[in-house]
């Protein structure tokens, strides 16, 4: 009987498989729309939407002669490695996409580029600053910097703008990102001339900094550096400050999230980071980008979301220079794209799948988030 | 006494046979076309992968089904057992072995994974000794307890090492597993535990579940059978493991935390306790489902899409109430079943 009844049900799984489009852009999209970043996730779908329709509302895209619309099959990978591996199957045999943009995180970017790579599907990850990504991967690209260029930023900016000759650091050991900032700060500060006073660490969902925060109090650094996210940043800093810790507190684009100033109200206040974009940008392309995602959605859009539309417009204007949308040809076409303005800043790929390009460092004033220099590699 | 008769629908040695090795041929046809390139215009690949994962997932559920269903305890460690192996299997094959590409196609990756396998269930089999160990005296939510414990434990000591990547992950695995591989050693498996589960360890087993202390007075060392439980099933969640690892080629600690643990015991109580038909049910039911409502939901309602998560618990939160011992508790598929049984 329940053998009957799923025999039945087999073929319904057929119903996805679709032939490849031949005036269409078809194009994956791997977010984590559910599970533990799943406010990213929304993000991402929402930027990769304003970019398809966009495009279509144009008309679609001219690829060699014809006018493709452009279509997104938008998937959840729910920010785990294995479901991710999923998701890309699923995006090239059955959807046939001929690029995916995604996934987000670092592990899953890392769990689905082997796929990617041995399908010949080229990938942009908007959001994925882990350097193995891409590491030896032709097809595997990424719209935004990576960590080692990140700490590298902040340090420049601790020994440079806030003249310190001092730092601590206290950051979450069990998390990729944070371990990675942090290390490559310690190795980039002492390079500039700098000593460092402390060098912390704690887990995932720990509440009490306070025995870490003492011992950096008692070293008395010029700056705190808190390369951690958004939703244990305020907490951190609420400690320090009580502990009486002045010094100013740097950060890296994990604290990009409305929710920092909110969870820390007045105390974040001083604090810096730095990030992909900037919302409060001159550049015209960007604030028109912007002003649409908040007309659409009703919030301004995160890195995340700005990097995703960025992937999407990397992927149109390779698809142009190839003139055809073939896997192979927009593989090729988007290595050598040289000078591409996006919304995060201009785009360059230099061999490899790493792009080169500036980031930004942000000010926090009265609760909000202000632009405060630009630093270009 | 008269032994039962032999039911005359019960399949004999040779329909057994016949069916693994079918199943076994048709996975290396698979495995051969897939190497070959013509895979594609056979068989959706994306079917294929989910038919390994499949095969992965039920090697975890059936050997968890060894202590929660037939050993009658709540073990809650399962992944951490997993992550163990993967980690064993990752560094030999990418650390000390050759890589695949130094040998023979298909045969090399052969040769490769007898070692990285043996490794990850070792590896894996001497952690479930220790946890085995650790429990001795205790039962019920205490032992459930340290089992989670002990997942959190490996999960944090997996991060703090650096020279596996720490929580960046294990990255650079070869990819020495396919579909035959996992087809072969999820057979094995069913084969092993089907195997223990009618000796008289099974027997064991179904006994201190029933009743510990009219187990030991009729005799059993209770410790010594609750130690080879752990040890067994830890070993092929290890084999599930140091598959996964050559499989995705990335593993990385937070894969292997409680959330996988839970995944797995959901597939195990979806498909019912103390039956292996139920663990290949439970996987195969509950994998079907997630893939059916993701292309169900992408072909007719895109704007839903999100609600696959509410839809799918919605949907065991169902199948448990009319279903309250699972898809196949304590009930056997007439292959699963001894001979001579009906």
């Amino acid at each position: 009987m329940t053998k009957t009844a799923w025999t039945a049900l087999l073929p319904l799984l057929l119903l996805g498989a679709c032939k490849p489009g031949g005036n269409e852009l078809k194009i994956g999209v791997s977010a984590p729309l559910t599970g533990d970043i799943s406010a990213l996730g929304q993000s991402t779908k929402n930027a990769a939407l304003l970019a398809q329709d966009e495009a279509n509302a144009a008309g679609g895209l001219s690829v060699g002669g014809k006018t493709l619309k452009v279509r997104f099959v938008v998937e959840d990978d729910e920010n785990k490695p294995e479901s991710t591996a999923t998701v890309f199957q699923k995006l090239i045999n059955q959807d046939r996409v001929v690029a995916i943009i995604g996934s987000q995180s670092s592990k899953c970017a890392n769990a689905g580029a082997p796929i990617a790579e041995s399908a010949g599907i080229p990938q942009v990850t908007p959001w994925a600053t882990n350097p193995n990504v891409t590491k030896g991967r032709k097809f595997v690209f990424r719209a935004c910097f990576i960590d080692p260029f990140q700490g590298k930023v902040v340090a420049q900016f601790a020994a440079g703008r806030l003249k310190a000759r001092t730092a601590a650091v206290l950051y979450d050991i069990a998390s990729d990102y944070n371990k990675g900032i942090a290390e490559v700060f310690r190795d980039e500060f002492a390079k500039l001339g700098g000593t460092l006073a402390g060098f912390e660490t704690y887990n995932t969902k720990d509440t009490d900094f306070s025995a870490q925060l003492t011992k950096i109090k008692a070293a008395k650094p010029d700056v705190l550096f808190l390369p951690n996210y958004f939703n244990e940043v305020p907490l951190q800093v609420q400690q320090a400050r009580k502990l009486g810790i002045t010094a100013p507190i740097l950060g890296g684009d994990g604290w990009d999230n409305p929710e920092l100033v909110k969870l820390g109200g007045g105390v974040m206040d001083g604090a810096s980071f730095s990030n992909h974009y900037s919302p409060d940008t001159s550049d015209p392309g960007a604030q028109a980008f912007i002003a649409k995602y908040k007309a659409r959605f009703g919030s301004v859009p995160d890195a995340a979301a700005a990097l995703t539309y960025d992937a999407a417009q990397l992927l149109f204007k390779a698809a142009g220079t190839a003139g055809k949308a073939e896997p192979r040809a927009l593989r090729d076409a988007l290595a050598a794209t040289s000078g591409f303005k996006g919304v995060t800043g201009t785009i360059t790929y230099g061999g490899s799948g790493d792009p080169v390009k500036g980031a930004v460092m942000i000010r926090i004033e009265n609760g909000r988030f202000v632009f405060d220099s630009a630093v270009n590699p | 006494m008269l032994a039962p008769p032999p039911s005359p629908r019960a399949p004999g040695p040779w329909a057994l046979r016949g069916l693994v090795l079918g199943t076994l041929a048709l996975a290396v046809a698979l495995q051969l076309m897939t190497e070959a390139g013509i895979l594609p215009e056979v068989l959706n690949p994306y079917y294929l992968h989910l038919l390994t994962v499949v095969g992965m997932n039920i090697i975890l559920v059936a050997s968890l089904n060894l202590l929660n269903g037939y050993l009658g305890e709540f073990a809650l460690g399962h992944a951490g057992f997993m992550g163990v192996g993967a980690y064993a299997a990752a560094l030999l094959a990418a650390r000390v072995l050759p890589p695949p590409s130094s040998l023979p196609p298909f045969l090399g990756p052969l040769l490769l994974l007898l070692p990285t396998l043996a490794a990850a269930m070792a590896a894996a089999a001497a952690a479930g000794y220790l946890v085995g160990r650790a429990t001795f005296k205790t039962v019920g939510d205490y032992l459930s307890i340290i089992t989670l414990g002990f997942n959190m434990i490996i999960v944090n000591v997996i991060q703090n090492i650096d020279a596996v990547g720490g929580p960046r992950g294990f990255t650079g695995i070869p990819r020495n597993t396919g579909f035959a591989a996992v087809a072969a050693c999820t057979l094995l498996t069913l084969a092993v535990l089907r195997a223990l589960v009618q000796s008289s360890y099974g027997r064991v087993w179904l006994s201190i579940r029933e009743n510990p202390l009219a187990a030991e007075v009729m005799g059993v060392d209770v410790n010594r059978a609750k130690l080879q439980a752990f040890t067994i099933a830890a070993a092929f969640a290890g084999l599930a493991g140091g598959l996964w690892a050559q499989y995705q080629q990335f593993i990385t600690p937070r894969s292997f935390d409680y959330i996988k643990t839970t995944e797995i015991l959901v597939m195990l109580y979806l498909g019912g306790m103390a039956s292996l038909s139920g663990s290949i049910l439970g996987v195969v039911a509950y994998t079907l489902m997630m893939e059916l409502l993701r292309n169900l939901l992408g072909a007719f309602a895109p704007q839903l899409a999100e609600w696959r998560m509410i839809l799918s618990p919605l949907i065991l939160i169902l199948v448990m109430l009319t279903r309250p011992s699972g898809l196949m508790g304590h009930r056997e598929w007439r292959w699963l079943r001894p001979r001579g049984r009906s």
